[in-house]
């Protein structure tokens, strides 16, 4: 740590007003307070920091507790492969989970150079500091896309999110909706067959540097929703593969053990809102009930929550600080519709099989609404108290 | 006074770039994003409602003396009204597949703001010649921004422009793929915001 505080002191000058490297700045920046919480504190009499964490750090944390999540979808993007290759036997541990490394990592390259690109360009432009926010959509977007999504299109979906979801409204913290979630319903829009399409979108088909198989021409998989969606009345996956993970699905999204351990995280740092979580699950539980006993939807209350996004949506993306309800009533009524929307949409419409998505861009768009009705209710009510005196 | 006097030439050009009726008083946006999934019918609702604003200016101009103060929204909806129909028998006439793409829009031109506002703010108390010259740059104004709107939707959407194939069939046998959401409504939206924002960076007075 000493070595890299002095090479950060060391390099310091070039960046600042005058030295060669001013130009970048913010690059500096950005990089010297990841590393290094800032030393500065603000001075007697002005306005105090009420909490010892900054942005970076709570950013950092939830990274790490995505990891998990990450982690374990490597490996299922190696176990689909071999599955669907039919080499399930002659697979090792290792080698699935480096074939789906190889499949991810350079998903998450593109994602952060591409989002981090524009987050430090318009940094230098507008001569700001550089905004950490996007240390958290980089690695979620991975994470929510099928394995076959190409490059470029994540590369573009990636750009088109970061300026008109986040910079336009005046960058980390001022978004309205979730931009990895943006980044999703652009890539969910645009390119309906690389998203669901055809089902050969969730299995990586090619072998990569060796490792991996080839998957046979003509090989498809759903994901269970799209089961149920084509009209299947019972799924082809036990309950047990679903909770464990080894389902085809987006890459990080088809572990519930993997997101709970991440979860588990969150609520004990106190990052996520423990209300909006519960009441995302609440909301998507008594939903499904009620379509499962209307004989609606053949999926109970259970397999609602535990399949396709509904976990990684609740755990990771509901509770976004930034876009969620912030008060805390807000906070049920915002998660309960979310999973309310959710599970209404996989039920009743047909064209999508997922709805976590769309329920909470949905419900991004009315928690400031819904902030504000609870917050006028509260002045209204100690209005009256103060007259009825 | 000549034809092409200085206030004339401004009722001209005006509403091209500085007081576009689209990018900057935000009037007939529902048609600019329903009807430029495609170039041609872009095109062809831009000339109709060019046609429509300046012969309607024209002619409550020319009768604006006479028109009673309480009921002259109903005379220029009259007015609106016939050149609508016209337009519109025109296109099912001579262009029968535009017409049949642009469905109702056409006879929504009627409820298009611009048509009112100008009527109510230009052509109610100015001359005809100035009223028609300023019927036609608003018309224009508006059609410049769906043309250059259609243009990108269908580019990008299709990958054709007027219905004949521009992007080469190698970038679709490299794995490129049309963008879906450049046909919805919602991404036209999107492009009109970006088109406001180009035109402000360029006109810094108008932030």
């Amino acid at each position: 740590m000493n070595a890299l505080r002095k090479y950060f002191d060391k390099i310091k000058p070039n960046f600042e007003e005058g030295g060669k490297l001013h130009a970048f700045r913010s690059l500096y920046d950005g990089f010297e307070t990841f590393a290094f919480v800032p030393n500065t504190t603000s001075g007697v009499g002005s306005v105090n920091v009420h909490d010892a964490i900054d942005s970076k750090r709570i950013m950092s944390l939830v990274v790490i507790a995505l990891v998990p999540a990450l982690l374990f979808g490597m490996y299922n993007v190696g176990y689909q492969n071999a599955l669907a290759a039919g080499q399930l036997e002659n697979a090792t541990f290792w080698g699935m989970f480096f074939f789906g490394f190889l499949a991810v990592l350079p998903k998450l390259i593109v994602s952060y150079v591409v989002g981090l690109g524009i987050e430090f360009t318009v940094a230098q432009w507008k001569n700001e500091e550089i905004q950490e926010g996007y240390l958290v959509s980089g690695i979620i977007i991975p994470m929510i896309v099928p394995v076959n999504t190409p490059l470029w299109m994540l590369a573009l979906a990636v750009a088109f999110s970061v300026i008109f979801a986040k910079e336009i409204f005046g960058g980390t913290g001022m978004n309205i909706l979730n931009v990895a979630l943006v980044t999703r319903a652009f890539l969910f829009f645009s390119y309906p067959s690389s998203m669901t399409g055809d089902d050969t979108v969730w299995v990586a088909q090619n072998a990569i540097c060796g490792l991996g198989f080839d998957v046979p021409e003509a090989f498809s998989a759903a994901t269970p929703l799209g089961e149920i969606a084509a009209g299947a009345t019972a799924l082809s996956t036990t309950m047990f593969d679903q909770v464990v993970g080894l389902i085809p699905g987006s890459i990080g999204e088809t572990s519930v053990i993997a997101i709970a351990l991440g979860a588990c995280l969150l609520l004990f740092t106190g990052i996520a809102s423990w209300k909006t979580m519960l009441s995302v699950f609440v909301g998507g539980g008594l939903t499904g009930w009620l379509y499962n006993a209307l004989g609606l939807s053949p999926l109970d209350a259970c397999q609602h929550i535990v399949l396709g996004g509904f976990c990684f949506g609740a755990v990771f993306m509901a509770t976004d600080p930034v876009t969620s309800a912030r008060t805390e009533g807000g906070k049920w009524i915002y998660g309960l519709l979310i999973g309310f929307v959710a599970v209404t949409v996989r039920v009743l419409n047909p064209g999508y099989p997922e709805g976590m998505m769309l329920a909470i861009l949905l419900m991004n768009v009315f928690a400031p609404l819904i902030d504000y009705c609870l917050v006028s209710r509260n002045i209204s009510k100690r209005a009256k108290r103060l007259t009825s005196k | 006074m000549s034809l092409l006097s200085k206030a004339n030439k401004e009722a001209l050009t005006s509403p091209l770039n500085l007081n576009n009726p689209v990018v900057v008083q935000v009037l007939g946006i529902c048609s600019a994003l329903a009807v430029t999934a495609q170039l041609e019918p872009a095109i062809v609702m831009g000339l109709s409602v060019t046609i429509i604003t300046a012969f309607s200016n024209l002619i409550i101009s020319l009768i604006r003396k006479s028109i009673p103060n309480r009921i002259r929204i109903i005379v220029q909806l009259v007015v609106v009204a016939a050149l609508v129909t016209i337009v519109s028998q025109v296109l099912k006439a001579f262009a029968y597949d535009v017409s049949v793409q642009l469905s109702v829009y056409v006879g929504l031109i009627i409820t298009n703001c611009i048509l009112m506002g100008r009527l109510e703010a230009f052509a109610m108390m100015n001359k005809p010649w100035p009223s028609f010259l300023d019927g036609i740059g608003n018309g224009i104004g508006y059609a410049i921004i769906l043309v250059i709107v259609g243009f990108f939707r269908e580019l990008l959407g299709a990958g054709t422009l007027l219905g004949f194939q521009v992007v080469p069939d190698w970038c679709y046998e490299h794995g490129y793929v049309n963008n879906g959401m450049m046909t919805m409504p919602a991404m036209s939206l999107i492009l009109v915001g970006c088109v406001i924002w180009v035109h402000r960076a360029y006109n810094k007075d108008l932030q």
